[in-house]
């Protein structure tokens, strides 16, 4: 058991604060909830798979970030890693995968390969997955490092605590989908 | 007694005559040429001879070479190893550019199944009396063959990339170092 | 058109429509794949099942093709050990040092004996941590999660290994033509004798937990057998031949490296079931640790890499101060180095058993066509065989056995 004493908990958000009550934004509140318990999609192809199964595990443990559970179904998860060289081959099932995940939904690109196509420049690999699918987080490396993934969900919590609950229906963001003719 | 390269050779020309030719030993591996209507004999020669026992089939792949002649364009090249004596072999067939045919070896040995198909996916090489010759590694509706030299390695479709840094022109888009 | 060219889906569709049976129910095909939690790696399965019991099936990859051998062709040497890092990624020094011999076998080259032992150790190490994703994923994939998360810590120790020398964790590049870029710091020898002091005793644990757990073993015994012939006919090699009864292991048919000088055991099953491939590889971690133990206490000294000033880069002082050394690092960069025309085949035993390169030189400094014989992609054929008349979750624990590793699979 740890008995240190500089276990960092979250921090409140900004509100007014009284006896017995606690006022601040709803959007503020449902992006700490939410930024707190992203539970990911490990859609983990290659070599960037194996470091992600090395931040699951216990040096690096992404659990204390709240993804204690890997949830291997689309329709149960909060934020799909792609971790790894998606193919041509594979693209059409990436994409099936995101637009059977339900709002809220994001995604991190982990790996040269699934932000850019990586080293492989070739007649088969996918130069990026934003090619297919809108992204929020890149993580560069080949592969990254444990820690620069850990940077990754981080980055990912700052923009879900910051975002609003109404998302879905901004018109920013149905343009976006739009533009990848997802519906 | 260990299983020399003479006694190969001479079981081979013995059997085959002139359909077996071009011995040489390269590196550790005798190597030899076979016309490729013969191919399925003499594999099963090797492996069901008893001096030769070459009873495990390593490794298969194609070769292009557009620089040769018509008739020798492409070549499957065929591994094979005998586990009791640990002597391999390796041996060629050319084929013709424009209608490359050979027999298969999945009569002979399972693993050439899936093999074959990746040298068919890659090369365009047609193995007579595959059970199931579709492309394995490529998406089905692929028509061209990627190994062969004329295909470009890299993408087309990407629009980020500025030639002017690499250097790169209309001739050499396929960053061919050579 | 062949019925076998047809997808799998219509082909079975048929057989589902042909048959019925006596009460009512009918066969049922289930996809399997690409991304499901218990394959490694993205590799699909179409099975026709009968309830819960498999019938046929057939397999799809493909689906991470990264077509390393046409970037072979157009890479200069030195410039595709990245590429054969991320064939078989838990492994990845295996291939690099593959590589390198082959490379060296058909320039010419004669390494220097501490070069070779040096590779023994990293080689034995990356066949430890293969098998210790391997072993341990079989175990979530029956259940046990506490087996994974207790090794895993220990495949973080062979990652500080590798970046004492090389400077990365997976994906290592490491050895330049000849041998290494540098000597083996004191450090990496203090974290090697360290790994060695404490992983035995893990891995007695890790062995306890499963190898004779009632649960486990019924999950295991008699689950995906195959047997010596038909593996041999696949072209199985390496812990699936050898779980199977055939003792073919290629450090000690064609020794490389030196191996000659090391007295290890080849470990070899009886039925080739999902448990005979987990006892096997266990084993094998016993025989590498005695490798490692031997070849440090045996470690000669000497340079750390072959004199072949055509090849291996200078160091960079020189290349300030000499002319000659200014003149070989041009040369070398700019690809005017002496290679001759040849074709060369050279074996490994890698994790997964004999990853061969196949390599037709033409005198330029690129390949004129590299072949990486991929033991994942041949006995992968097999998989749909040996799970014929098996249960959904049999299938499920012979795959993990088995060992697939995506990027070795397609390549």
């Amino acid at each position: 058991m740890s008995n240190s004493s500089d276990i960092k908990l979250v921090d409140a958000p900004e509100g007014v604060q009284g006896e017995g009550f606690f006022a601040t934004k709803l959007d503020s509140v449902v992006g700490l909830a939410r930024a707190n318990s992203l539970w990911p999609l490990p859609f983990a192809t290659s070599c960037c798979g194996i470091e992600f199964m090395a931040t699951m595990a216990s040096h690096y443990d992404v659990a204390r970030f709240g993804s204690e559970r890997m949830s291997f179904s689309p329709r149960q998860a909060d934020m799909l890693l792609v971790m790894g060289t998606i193919a041509k081959k594979m693209a059409p099932i990436l994409r099936q995968v995101y637009e059977q995940m339900s709002e809220p939904r994001w995604v991190i690109a982990v790996g040269a390969c699934a932000s850019s196509g990586g080293v492989f420049d070739t007649y088969s690999v996918l130069q990026g997955i934003d090619k297919v699918i809108p992204v929020d987080v890149y993580v560069p490396g080949c592969p990254p490092r444990p820690e620069q993934i850990l940077e990754g969900i981080m980055s990912l919590q700052e923009i879900v605590k910051s975002e609003s609950v109404r998302r879905r229906n901004s018109p920013e963001y149905k343009e976006l989908l739009a533009s990848y003719n997802i519906s | 007694m260990p299983l020399e390269t003479t006694v190969i050779q001479d079981k081979l020309t013995d059997k085959f005559g002139n359909k077996v030719t071009g011995f040489i030993q390269q590196h550790d591996i005798f190597s030899f040429e076979v016309d490729s209507n013969s191919m399925n004999d003499v594999m099963r020669f090797l492996k069901e001879d008893e001096t030769l026992r070459f009873n495990f089939l390593t490794d298969i792949c194609g070769v292009h070479y557009p620089d040769f002649e018509k008739d020798r364009q492409l070549a499957v090249v065929y591994h094979m190893h005998n586990w009791m004596d640990n002597v391999r072999i390796r041996f060629k067939c050319f084929l013709n550019g424009d209608k490359p045919e050979v027999d298969t070896a999945t009569n002979l040995f399972l693993g050439a199944n899936w093999q074959e198909r990746e040298t068919y996916d890659f090369n365009g090489i047609i193995f007579k009396g595959h059970p199931q010759l579709k492309r394995i590694l490529n998406m089905d509706e692929m028509e061209s063959f990627p190994m062969r030299k004329e295909f470009p390695m890299e993408d087309g479709g990407r629009t980020d990339k500025d030639d002017r840094f690499f250097g790169r022109t209309t001739d050499n888009a396929n960053n061919n170092l050579k | 058109m062949s019925d076998l060219l047809l997808p799998p889906e219509h082909r079975y569709a048929k057989q589902i429509e042909e048959r019925r049976n006596e009460d009512g129910s009918e066969l049922s095909v289930l996809n399997l794949g690409p991304t499901h939690p218990a394959t490694h790696g993205i590799f699909q399965n179409i099975l026709l099942m009968d309830g819960e019991r498999i019938l046929d099936g057939e397999g799809t990859v493909g689906y991470i093709h990264r077509a390393f051998e046409k970037i072979a062709e157009n890479r200069p040497f030195y410039q595709i050990t990245p590429l054969t890092d991320r064939m078989n990624y838990c492994s990845a020094p295996i291939n690099n040092m593959g590589w390198w011999m082959t490379l060296e076998k058909a320039l010419g080259i004669e390494i220097p004996k501490r070069v070779q032992y040096l590779r023994v150790i990293i080689m034995e190490l990356a066949r430890i941590a293969d098998h210790i994703i391997c072993n341990s994923v079989l175990g979530v994939d029956t259940g046990a999660l506490t087996g994974f998360l207790y090794v895993f810590q220990y495949r973080e120790k062979i990652y500080e290994i590798y970046e004492e020398i090389c400077g990365a964790r997976l994906t290592t590049n490491m050895g330049r033509i000849g041998g290494f870029e540098r000597d083996w710091s004191p450090a990496a020898f203090r974290k090697i004798n360290e790994f060695m002091d404490e992983f035995p005793k893990i891995w007695e644990d890790f062995e306890n937990l499963l190898t004779r757990n009632r649960i486990f073993m019924d999950r295991t015994i008699n689950v995906g057998p195959i047997s010596a012939e038909k593996a041999m006919s696949y072209g199985f090699t390496g812990p699936n031949l050898r779980a199977a009864g055939v003792d073919y292991d290629i450090r000690v048919m064609q020794p490389y490296s030196s191996y000659e000088d090391f007295e290890f055991n080849v470990p070899v099953g009886k039925s080739g079931d999902t448990y005979d491939r987990f006892c096997v590889r266990n084993a094998e971690v016993w025989e590498s640790l005695k490798i490692i133990r031997q070849a440090l206490d045996k470690l000669p000294e000497g340079p750390y890499h072959a004199d072949v000033p055509d090849y291996y880069l200078p160091p960079k002082e020189d290349v300030y101060t000499n002319m000659e050394a200014l003149i070989y690092h041009f040369k070398i960069v700019m690809g005017e180095v002496p290679v001759p025309v040849t074709e060369v085949y050279h074996p490994v035993e890698g994790g997964n058993g004999e990853l061969g390169f196949y390599l037709i030189t033409d005198g330029s400094r690129t390949p004129y066509r590299l072949h990486f014989r991929r033991p994942c992609f041949i006995y992968y054929q097999a998989f749909n065989d040996m799970i014929k008349g098996q249960m959904l979750s049999d299938a499920i624990a012979t795959l993990s056995s088995l060992n697939v590793i995506a990027g070795e699979l397609d390549a």
